[in-house]
This record gives C-alpha cells, sequence and structure tokens, in this order.
C-alpha cells in the first residue's frame, strides 16, 4: 500500500466542509457589512448573523434563539459560564461542582476561581470508564452550590455521560447545570430542553466551521452577566463586532452535522468498532480506554503497554497518520493526562496512550492503513524499550494482559 | 509536533544508533521511571585498556529520550571510561542541534544513564573512576527545579 495521508484526529480540530466555506464567503468579499451599521449593507450581515443563531437554535432544541450568544471559542463559552454565574449567584452561593475529567477550559477557570475569586470548587470522581459517578454527585450538592459543569462527551477518551440524570439529580436541588459540549455537538443529539441543560458551551471548529467562533446557550430566565464589556452586540452581554463569517459558518455546519448526524454515524460507528476490535485482535497488551457502548461515535483511544505515546505518534506522522496522545512528552508536563490518571491508569499505561478520532471524510481504507502502520510501530517501540525487555527476560509482570 | 525537533533529532529518532541488548555488557546501567515516562538503559562493553569498545541502549520515552540515548551511545564509544565520564548532557544537546527546553531532561536522563552504565562496570571491576557518583534512583531529583 502506498503512502496515504490519514487524519484521525477529529477530537482536536475538523477541516471546514466546503457547503460551510461557500456560505461564509460572501461575509468576507463583498458582504462585509457590521451588523451594527444603519444602512443596507449592514442589514444583510445582521440577517446573517440572526439566521445563523436560529440554526443553532434549532440544532440544540433551544425553545428560542434569543437564548444563544456567540463566543470566539467553546472555551470562551465556558469560561463565560462558569465566571459569570459564579458572579451573577453570589448571593445563593459559592460552590460550583464540576468532574475530574473536564477539559482544561473547565479546570483551570474553577482554579481560578478558587484561588483568586474565593470559590469552592468540588471535582466528582469517575468510574473506570469516565463515566460520572452520580452518587458521588447527589452526595456533593449542599445549600452553597450554585453550578455544576459535566462535560457531555470526554475529548480524550469520548465516555458520554448521562446528562439527562445529572441534569434532573441538579434541578432536584435547584442547582444549575452547565455542559462542556464542544465534543459532542454533531456527533450525538443534544437537545437542551429535553435533557434539561441550563448552560451548554460548543465550539465550531469541532463540526466543521471554522476556528475562533462558539456560542454559549443560556436558557431564558438564568442570569448571566456581561462576559465582554463594550458595544451593544449579543443583547449587551458580549460586545465586540460578530465575526460574521465564522458565525454563519457555524450556523451552516451545525445544521448540516444534525441533519447528518444519523446517517452518518450508521457508517462511522462501525468503522469505530472495527478499528477497536482490530487493535485488541492484533496488538497485545493494548487496553482500550473509555467504554465500549456510550461513546462518542469516531472515538478511539488505546494505551498499550511499554511504550510511550509521543514516539508513537512521531512514527505515525511519518506514515502520514495524524493522532493524538494523553503522554506526558505531548503535554510539556511530566504528568499524562488528567482524565487518564483519573481513571485509574498507572502512569506508565498513561504514557502509552493513542487517542485515533475519525470523522466523516475517513473510510474504510483509511482504518486498513491504519492497521498496515500501527501495529509494526508498536513492536519497533517495543523492541526499544527496557521495559520490553524486562518482560521479555520474565523479570516483571504486564500491566495490562496479553489477549 | 515533528517540527519541534532538529533534523538530527529526527534523524536519531527515526534511524537509532546502538539500539539493542548486549549479552556480556561490562556495566549495565538504567535510569529514569515510567512515572515521569522516560527509562534509559545503556550498556557497556569495555576492554581490559579501560577503552569503551561497544555500547548499546533501550529506552521507552519521547522522540527526545530516544534520540538523546542513541546519540549519547555514539559519543562514548571509543572513548576511555574517564573521558566518558565527561561526556555532558549538553555536549549531547549540542550535537543534536539543541532540544526543545521541555526536552532538555533527557539529555540529563542520556548523561545519567551513561553514568549509571560507568558505576555498574567500576563496581563489578573493582576500578575507579574519578569524579563518578552512584546513580540516581529517580531522575525527577535531578530536574525538580526545573518544572
Amino acid at each position: 500500500m502506498e503512502q496515504r495521508f490519514v487524519y484521525a484526529d477529529h477530537s482536536a480540530t475538523t477541516g471546514v466542509r466546503p457547503e460551510v466555506l461557500e456560505a461564509m464567503l460572501p461575509y468576507l468579499k463583498e458582504e462585509y457589512g457590521n451588523p451594527s451599521s444603519i444602512y443596507k449593507k449592514a442589514r444583510t450581515a445582521k440577517e446573517a448573523l440572526e439566521k445563523a443563531r436560529d440554526q443553532v437554535a434549532k440544532a440544540i432544541g433551544a425553545k428560542s434563539a434569543t437564548e444563544v450568544f456567540f463566543t470566539g471559542s467553546g472555551t470562551e463559552a465556558d469560561n463565560w459560564a462558569l465566571k459569570g454565574i459564579f458572579e451573577a449567584y453570589a448571593n445563593k452561593g459559592n460552590h460550583i461542582i464540576t468532574t475530574a475529567v473536564e477539559h482544561h477550559a473547565i479546570l483551570h477557570t474553577c482554579e481560578y476561581l478558587e484561588k483568586v475569586r474565593g470559590a469552592k470548587i468540588t471535582y466528582l470522581p469517575v468510574d473506570s470508564e469516565g463515566f460520572v459517578r452520580l452518587d458521588a454527585l447527589k452526595d456533593a450538592i449542599t445549600d452553597e452550590t450554585i453550578l455544576v459543569s459535566v462535560i457531555a462527551a470526554n475529548n480524550e477518551i469520548g465516555t458520554i455521560n448521562p446528562i439527562k440524570e445529572i441534569a434532573e439529580i441538579c434541578h432536584e436541588k435547584g442547582v444549575l447545570l452547565h455542559v462542556d459540549a464542544v465534543q459532542a455537538i454533531g456527533n450525538i443529539p443534544i437537545d437542551v430542553q429535553e435533557m434539561g441543560i441550563d448552560l451548554l458551551s460548543m465550539s465550531g471548529h469541532k463540526f466543521y466551521a471554522p476556528k475562533g467562533v462558539g456560542a454559549l446557550y443560556v436558557k431564558k430566565g438564568v442570569r448571566l452577566p456581561s462576559f465582554i464589556h463594550g458595544g451593544d452586540q449579543e443583547r449587551k452581554k458580549r460586545a465586540a463586532t460578530e465575526n460574521i463569517p465564522g458565525i454563519v459558518g457555524m450556523g451552516v455546519a451545525i445544521e448540516l452535522a444534525v441533519a447528518e448526524m444519523e446517517e452518518r454515524n450508521r457508517t462511522l460507528i462501525p468503522l469505530r468498532d472495527r478499528l477497536i476490535n482490530e487493535i485488541e485482535e492484533k496488538i497485545p497488551f493494548a487496553k482500550l480506554n473509555g467504554p465500549r457502548e456510550k461513546r462518542l461515535p469516531g472515538h478511539v483511544n488505546f494505551s498499550f503497554e511499554f511504550i510511550e505515546g509521543e514516539s508513537l505518534l512521531l512514527l505515525l506522522d511519518m506514515a502520514g497518520i495524524c493522532a493524538s496522545s494523553g503522554s506526558a512528552c505531548t503535554s510539556g508536563s511530566l504528568d499524562p493526562s488528567h482524565v487518564l490518571m483519573a481513571i485509574g491508569l498507572p502512569h506508565e499505561i498513561a504514557h502509552g496512550s493513542l487517542r485515533l478520532t475519525l470523522g466523516r471524510e475517513n473510510t474504510a481504507e483509511d482504518v486498513d492503513y491504519i492497521m498496515e502502520k500501527l501495529p509494526p510501530i508498536v513492536e519497533r517501540l517495543r523492541e526499544m524499550s527496557p521495559l520490553y525487555e524486562d518482560y521479555l527476560n520474565g523479570n516483571t509482570q504486564p500491566i495490562i494482559m496479553k489477549k | 509536533m515533528a517540527m519541534m525537533y532538529s533534523e538530527k533529532v529526527m534523524d536519531h529518532f527515526m534511524n537509532p544508533r546502538n539500539m539493542g541488548e548486549m549479552e556480556d555488557a561490562s556495566g549495565v546501567g538504567t535510569v529514569g521511571n515510567a512515572k515521569c515516562g522516560d527509562i534509559m538503559r545503556i550498556f557497556l562493553k569495555v576492554d581490559d585498556d579501560g577503552v569503551i569498545q561497544d555500547v548499546k541502549f533501550k529506552t521507552f520515552g519521547c522522540g527526545a529520550a530516544v534520540a538523546t540515548s542513541s546519540m549519547a551511545t555514539e559519543m562514548v564509544i571509543g572513548k576511555t571510561v574517564q573521558q566518558a565520564l565527561e561526556v555532558t548532557n549538553k555536549a549531547v544537546m549540542e550535537a543534536l542541534d539543541g532540544l526543545p527546553p521541555v526536552k532538555v531532561h533527557c539529555s540529563l536522563l542520556a548523561e545519567q544513564a551513561i553514568h549509571a552504565a560507568l558505576w555498574d562496570y567500576a563496581i563489578k571491576h573493582n576500578v575507579t573512576i574519578e569524579g563518578l557518583e552512584p546513580p540516581v534512583d529517580d531522575i525527577e531529583e535531578i530536574v525538580g527545579d526545573e518544572d
């Protein structure tokens, strides 16, 4: 097989799809009006902005488009939700509950609120597959609790949390629920009304819209102060001239992603499962991270014992395969991914993790190609590994059972 | 990610020199731990005149860890054990046209792996290598301040 290029890192980002780019182009070219201006040219931009808001609202099942606020990113939406609720509900309490497996946009914001603003933060544990422990959530809620923030689908291991059940627990105790749905949107059904979500973060570039645009859903009645002060944009809550091309792109992308979801997942899920099964068949001492079911459609994450993730990524890159890892060496710290640690992986197993996330353009041939390249690469690194040598010489026991 | 490494680092990572085991090694040293994600093992074959005739390595770690091990083996082959002690992590880094700041500890680990193998040789053969200190168990003790 000749050298292919296989992009298998869709949880990191996706490329803008042609229909989205097509819809954006007029707003990068002739329709450059500022929606805040008075003339006709501006009105075209304003209409495009509101159309995109409608598209996002419909895609997530919001009651009204006025509940959708565009931001510059999913990270901004997360920051706004946490800092905003903390400020607006200070009279009620200062306790926020989140989980040990959130994205850094949540975790580092919580750390900030704790250290600088005096918030009390509870980090809920997860089980070995990455699911939030509902009993722990029930126990953690106090009279001081103002917000629970839970990731809908985990970016590293693909675990899909039971958001509806979490929402029921929150609402029973009168606590707001924020959901980071950055990885979930466009991949699994999200309906804010049906699921009982009060705030929801989204990021365009995860579903084939451009980078630099996100959105925060805020249920009507939830008090959320302005995050960026300035002009009257986004109903005075998020000042700054709107990124019209990006917003238009996000509107079209989310509409397409949701409309095509069922059909796409009919091919993507079997592709994912084949990749999982073949890795388990062909590579010994490999452990699937995250659940088999209730996992994001294109999401595969394995730990390979005796080897280290960054080396693996470098060799895959040489073979034309883009992937990622929770290894410390890819993050610049000595500790591997907090998510892999939270599901209870020992350090040496966490360092050898590989995330392959498939998307809409991946094919069966891509999976064939990954399966042609990956096993010899793992083998090559094991031949180089003193840990593997120790195992072969009978000096140590493996942590992951050989199949 | 590949872009953060120099061509020399990538060359030594893709085509590691002296990778493997040695059955009749005069000295073997293993440093690092799986917790921090890097383990290096160096095998030395030293002749009666104290000259290093052959070196092999095995490494569990990132691209920089493999490349620094590979380069370090090349730099000590043919040297006396005393000269080998003078191969510093800085020299290994320079020979690789530099490392990203977060990867400097890999070169320290390579230096320590050579020292650990020299120590093992010195103990087994009852020789003294001037200035050689016993190996440190945990490399984090050495690099801890940098993080």
